[in-house]
């Protein structure tokens, strides 16, 4: 008999980065298979390719299918042998009723009118099949996150499901939610329906999991068995994280001064749901010099902490003081940030950061024009000189400062972000996930520049999700979670598993305890 | 790992085909007047009608200038056509019924365009609600307004200095000269020198800062093409009864609002916000406020639109400015502004504009009906948008 689910030395190439190398997986009828790793290890692009979202011919290697080769040449195809991926965002429709949501696309239908009891009594039974409790015209933005979740699963459930894809179906639900919906996957491998369960939460993953694959760098670095006896989440982290640091990294000789930019009792709370905290009375801070690394899992709060201070571009109900080189500062819009000396890279440099449509000299002083005009008119010949002095020092290539921002690599477009920056001249930099997307050797670039900045005495604060860079390149890591800080390491004792535990411990801890840690994390000197 | 962006290099060819859709623009207007010129025979070029074209489409180009700043900021604005008749109605009552005279009259009017503007572009910057339906709303309330302060009639004349705003033509210095009106003349031949002249100064700085510049030979032809073709028209309209005041009026507008989005702050943020608004924000732009102040300056284009066309009817009637909003937004796309917003340039609009009138008019000497005019300026429309649309693809 062969496997349900064979993916062979798949490999796929974005331009100029290398997203995976020869991964391979394979799935057993009737099992629940995990797939961890750290952010940017491969997961998703891995479960884009099955599913046919990259399409047979963008990448390499073989599917098999049934022990069939399967060419899929997109979504549709994929789902008609019965592999349903239930994504990180939800694709449900919030003003559309659950019923009407569960058959979105192929609602039963005589002479294709939809047959609206069919469609209910079809919608309670599959509802009734996932557990969740719900009339079928309750409309889907009036149920929470994990019912709604559940109405993800009746959906693929209302499809010939063989194969079922949760990429993090847990991170947004709370402890109560997470442990049916572990309990549903079970009952499926009962009735025989394999899943691949993609999870940061490992105990959860060894709770449910029958193997567990490990994805690195865009490679397969092992599969464990789990039907023996439970693997240790230590063995897991060991091979989730890298240890080859060596070379990487730019050397550096920290010359750490006084503080430069301090931050204490900030608060924040949802743009929408005005009830939730999403930032919790954090204190921070960052020295001359310094380079102070903020890591933490997706919807920690690292983005929403770093763009509440930077103008309050996120949240409201914001609270807290922010002193810049011991003065108070009001940062309540981004001009005043700006004049105050902060500077925020963003993480999503084709969204938020570029004119994609514009060359680069007019992005690089758009968040400077005053100094390349007299009396408001711009002088081109002083504009095209900060922009060419700039392109120099960043090597930023491109055929000249003309060139389209959006035509550029993302090292380069990464490139002008900072120079753009730059040329604000700030005192305290936030780069928000500053090499995403970018190849090795852009990276080592980008690594360069931030060393310059903090030899120069500004404070460096750099957000990332990728642990190896930030123990690489950091003088201090502060680690978040659920909107605070949990832990804190100086860069040179840091390691990936002091970090993930710190982590892991708190992400499996009730609300009460959050507050202990906070708590404790005051009393510290 | 990035030979991609090395190997792009600038050549001559790949010049001209990077700014084919800039002239492209340029060339599709001479080809439709000469076009027309010869099917109407001689007469879409001539002094009096040359002229007549310029005052039927005077206040479309006006309107032109603000609409494609809102283009670019990504809105719209349905009600400039209601906010002209609007103010063109006001306009009649303040000066014919209550006999306030027309200079007071008139910046009354434009301020009372500014606070239409200001009116309908506080909800689309800071309340975030739609330009299209904002200005719907417009559309009907000052179409409805008019027809209140107007109740249902016609109001006018208007005193004859009033008047001149739109039917006036510069005085002559040098009366007697035949059928030449030389001052006309001598201004538009001045203004030509004058463009070209700049043009050659601003290539030379350009060159001295080893900035990239067009190739010679090209940039020669275009700066002869165009002081030729501005001397010609000069010529025409001198030869018939000067330049009208309105082309003064329009053309200073123009040139204003040309150095206005190339090369001042505020111009290259109204870019900035239309191009990416997030990054406009994040990069310490007054989205808000740049969005706000683009639809008090439409307002009072608007304004100052109304005013004119109310001049050349020399009546304010409860119909006027119907439909003006179509003429004015078509010209802004005709000539290159992007709906997404971020793309589009004042000479676009302008030639866009001009495009519509050439059209117009050609097809009124042709006596086509005015029904398959609109369906023929609706094609032209949809044809230059998906050219442009083409274009960008393949670049």
């Amino acid at each position: 008999m062969h496997a349900l689910l064979e993916m062979r030395d798949i490999s796929k190439h974005f331009t100029g980065v290398r997203a995976l190398s020869g991964v391979d997986l394979t799935v057993e009828p009737g099992e629940i298979h995990a797939l961890v790793g750290e952010n940017g290890a491969g997961k998703s692009t891995l479960m884009k390719v099955l599913s046919g979202v990259h399409p047979h011919g963008s990448y390499e290697g073989a599917i098999l299918f049934d022990g069939e080769e399967r060419r899929f040449r997109d979504i549709n195809d994929s789902e008609a042998l019965g592999i349903i991926i239930i994504h990180q965002e939800l694709a449900l429709i919030p003003l559309m009723s659950i019923a009407e949501n569960i058959f979105l696309t192929d609602p039963p239908s005589r002479f294709g009118v939809i047959d609206r009891s069919a469609v209910h009594r079809r919608a309670k039974e599959l509802l009734a099949k996932v557990g969740l409790d719900e009339a079928p015209d309750t409309l889907v933005t009036n149920i929470g996150v994990g019912k709604q979740q559940l109405v993800e699963i009746a959906k693929a459930l209302s499809k010939k499901v063989r194969l079922l894809i949760l990429d993090e179906p847990t991170a947004s639900l709370s402890e109560k939610d997470s442990a049916a919906l572990l309990e549903l996957l079970l009952e499926f491998k009962a009735q025989g329906i394999a899943s691949i369960l993609i999870s940061h939460k490992l105990n959860e993953v060894s709770k449910v999991a029958d193997r567990i694959t490990v994805l690195r760098d865009g490679r397969t670095v092992d599969t464990m068995d789990c039907t023996a006896g439970a693997v240790e989440e230590d063995r897991i982290i060991r091979s989730m994280v890298d240890r080859d640091l060596e070379h990487r990294y730019p050397k550096r000789d920290p010359k750490v001064g006084d503080t430069i930019f301090r931050v204490r009792d900030w608060s924040v709370f949802h743009p929408l749901h005005a009830d939730r905290q999403m930032i919790r009375k954090v204190d921070f801070e960052v020295k001359r010099g310094e380079i102070v690394g903020i890591a933490g899992l997706m919807g920690a709060g690292r983005t929403e902490f770093a763009m509440s201070i930077f103008g309050r571009s996120y949240g409201r109900k914001i609270s807290g003081h922010a002193e810049i080189e011991g003065r108070e500062v009001d940062l309540s819009t981004v001009r005043r940030a700006v004049d105050a000396g902060l500077a925020y890279v963003t993480e999503d440099r084709k969204q938020l950061g570029l004119l994609l449509a514009d060359d680069i000299r007019k992005n690089i002083t758009l968040a400077n024009l005053s100094a390349v005009a007299s009396s408001n008119v711009i002088d081109d010949v002083k504009e095209l000189r900060v922009a060419a002095d700039y392109r120099g020092r960043m090597r930023i290539r491109s055929h000249s400062v003309y060139q389209e921002a959006g035509k550029l690599s993302g090292g380069n477009q990464q490139k002008v972000v900072l120079s753009k920056w730059l040329f604000t001249d700030p005192k305290v930099l936030i780069l928000d996930e500053p090499t995403r997307g970018i190849d090795v050797g852009a990276k080592y670039e980008i690594y360069c520049i931030i060393n310059e900045l903090a030899d120069a005495g500004k404070g460096v604060i750099v957000i990332s999700s990728e642990m190896p860079e930030l123990i690489g390149i950091c003088d201090r890591i502060c680690v978040m979670n659920e909107g605070g800080f949990v832990g804190e390491f100086p860069g040179a004792e840091a390691t990936q598993e002091k970090i993930m535990r710190a982590i892991m411990r708190q992400a499996v801890m009730p609300q009460a305890d959050v507050r202990q840690v906070d708590m404790r994390k005051g009393e510290r000197p | 790992m990035s030979d991609a962006a090395l190997k792009e290099k600038p050549s001559h060819a790949g010049f001209l085909k990077n700014n084919l859709r800039e002239y492209g623009m340029m060339l599709s207007l001479f080809a439709i007047m000469i076009f027309f010129e010869v099917v109407t025979n001689g007469t879409l070029l001539r002094p009096l009608n040359l002229t007549n074209l310029v005052l039927q489409n005077s206040y479309i180009v006006i309107m032109a200038l603000g609409m494609l700043l809102v283009i670019v900021t990504g809105h719209i604005d349905l009600s400039v056509g209601s906010v002209a008749g609007f103010v063109g109605a006001v306009a009649a009552v303040l000066i014919v019924k209550l006999g306030v005279p027309w200079v007071p009259a008139t910046l009354l009017c434009l301020a009372l365009g500014g606070a239409i503007g200001a009116a309908q572009g506080y909800w689309v910057a800071y309340f975030k609600i739609p330009s299209f339906i904002v200005t719907l709303a417009g559309m009907l309330v000052f179409k409805g307004l008019a027809l209140a302060i107007l109740a249902g009639q016609s109001v006018g004349p208007f005193p004859p200095a009033f008047q001149k705003l739109s039917s006036g033509f510069i005085p002559e210095l040098f009366a007697d000269a035949g059928t030449l009106y030389p001052t006309s003349f001598a201004i538009g031949a001045l203004l030509a020198l004058a463009l070209v002249w700049q043009n050659f100064r601003s290539r030379a700085r350009q060159e001295s800062h080893g900035i990239e510049t067009e190739p010679y030979g090209f940039f020669l032809a275009k700066n002869l093409a165009l002081f030729a073709v501005i001397a010609y028209f000069a010529y025409l309209i001198a030869s018939h009864r000067g330049l009208p005041n309105v082309l003064v009026i329009m053309t200073v507008l123009v040139a204003l609002y040309a150095f206005m989005t190339t090369r001042t702050v505020i111009g290259r943020q109204i870019y900035a916000v239309g191009g990416n608004e997030k990054a406009a924000k994040l990069s310490g732009i007054k989205t808000e406020r740049l969005t706000f102040l683009t639809f008090v300056n439409m307002g009072v284009l608007a304004a100052l639109a109304g005013l004119i066309f109310a001049a050349r009817l020399n009546t304010a009637t409860p119909k006027a400015g119907l439909g003006f909003e179509l003429d004015v937004i078509a010209a802004c796309f005709i000539g290159g502004a992007s709906a997404y917003g971020g793309v589009g340039r004042v000479g676009g609009a302008v030639i866009g504009a001009l495009i519509m009138g050439v059209m117009n008019n050609g097809m009124s000497i042709l006596g086509i009906g005015i029904d398959y005019q609109q369906v023929i300026k609706g094609l032209v429309l949809l044809g230059a948008v998906c050219l442009d649309v083409y274009n960008q693809k393949r670049a």
